[in-house]
């Protein structure tokens, strides 16, 4: 069809008047506002966007032609993606540009032809912003998934206080996914360290109900079968009275703070912590 | 038929299971170690499942059998070794071995069960 190759003589002919409108129209949106992307930045992004576009794209075809121009969409909303731009002002980049088109063909093309090339067009441009929209949200989705897995397994370290003795510190809420890596992980290193004592510190426990109850019961009966005591410490007062409203009982040695509960398990293993500054002050003591 | 040897260290009886465990080798071993007991007078049972990486709720609560047996005759169990994956899947099995003792290695139990020989009195070595 002549039209379509006329279009893309067209475009590459007018593609520095077609950059400039489409930046202004970008500008105009509030693109730029947040200073995320740079203007030069988005001016080059525009140029090699219509380049591809004008140079393959207005050809008819399918979407399995739009090879380079996809690959160069997709990174960019990737990066877009990750630079925390809305999905509107992601598609929007790719929408801006029928407007100045449309005003190219319009001053460029006869009336006959006029319709028929805009209708392909917007078709085209269309295609390219869902296109766009999809790599966009799906880039969100790979964030979102890697940062669970990183906060999975951040927040589940196992401590060697001392020989023999470890210390879990749990923060936030257990549920029956996180109590199983946390159960694996403290008796991998029971193994690993030969420990005879586990504390199992719940002060970054936000709230501890029947559920997360039994699930730290099961981490200490499990450690129990391997040879291992488990102390619980960091019980906050409030988390201790909901405890007992609710009637969970641990049935296990708790002690209100890390300290507390190192200090029993120093003394089960038969260890002592003495002091070596000089005899105390008067007055501090 | 396989059976698991019961070894006499002194006062104490040590077992280890080195092959797979099934329900016959399992009742079969609950029977040898009740007579062992009685015969030797053994004060202490230590149970090495070290190598055991498949467990049952059957073979679970042998080991609760086996610990009260003993209990009954004046032997404490000890069990030694376990794996941690053998470990979540009792736990999940909803089996605590209340009744056992643990310990994370032989040598451990050996210990835990010394102590407690230790604590009965020397006059243990001249039983009839």
């Amino acid at each position: 069809m002549t039209n379509e190759k006329d279009l893309s003589r067209i475009v590459t002919d007018n593609l520095g008047e077609v950059t400039r409108e489409w930046v202004v129209k970008l500008k105009a949106d509030g693109t730029l506002q947040t200073g995320r992307i740079k203007e030069s930045e988005l001016e080059t992004e525009c140029r090699r966007f219509l380049e591809l576009a004008a140079s393959e794209m207005f050809k008819p075809g399918d979407s399995a032609q739009l090879g380079p121009i996809h690959d160069m969409l997709g990174s960019l909303s990737r990066s877009r993606a990750l630079q925390g731009f809305t999905p509107s002002e992601t598609s929007n980049f790719v929408l801006a540009v029928k407007l100045p088109l449309f005003e190219l063909i319009g001053r460029q093309l006869g009336p006959a032809e006029q319709a028929q090339t805009m209708m392909a067009l917007t078709a085209f441009i269309d295609r390219l912003a869902l296109f766009t929209i999809e790599t966009f949200q799906r880039s969100r989705e790979e964030v979102i998934i890697r940062q669970q897995r990183e906060i999975a397994e951040l927040s589940t370290p196992v401590v060697r206080l001392w020989g023999g003795i470890l210390a879990l510190p749990l923060i936030g809420t257990l549920d029956s996914e996180r109590t199983q890596v946390v159960m694996e992980n403290l008796l991998q290193s029971i193994v690993e360290y030969s420990a005879e004592i586990a504390i199992i510190d719940i002060t970054g426990v936000p709230t501890v109900d029947t559920l997360v109850a039994q699930h730290l019961l099961k981490t200490v009966a499990a450690a129990r079968l391997m040879g291992a005591d488990c102390l619980i410490s960091g019980i906050r007062p409030q988390i201790a009275q909901t405890m007992v409203h609710l009637g969970v009982e641990l049935n296990v040695v708790s002690k209100a703070s890390l300290a507390d509960a190192l200090a029993l398990a120093f003394q089960r293993v038969g260890l002592r912590v003495i002091s070596t500054a000089p005899e105390p002050r008067a007055g501090l003591a | 038929m396989d059976r698991i040897p019961i070894l006499k260290m002194g006062d104490a009886l040590l077992i280890t299971i080195q092959v797979d465990i099934h329900d016959q080798i399992a009742i079969a071993l609950e029977n040898d170690l009740t007579q062992k007991i009685a015969t030797t007078g053994a004060r202490g049972v230590l149970i090495d499942i070290s190598s055991l990486e498949i467990v049952d709720s059957f073979i679970g609560r042998m080991l609760d059998n086996i610990a009260a047996v003993s209990r009954m005759l004046d032997a404490e169990t000890v069990v030694v070794g376990m794996q941690p994956a053998v470990a979540i899947t009792l736990v999940e099995l909803g089996l605590g071995l209340t009744g056992v003792k643990t310990a994370l290695n032989v040598e451990r139990g050996m210990l835990l069960i010394q102590n407690r020989l230790g604590a009965l009195g020397r006059d243990r070595a001249h039983r009839p």
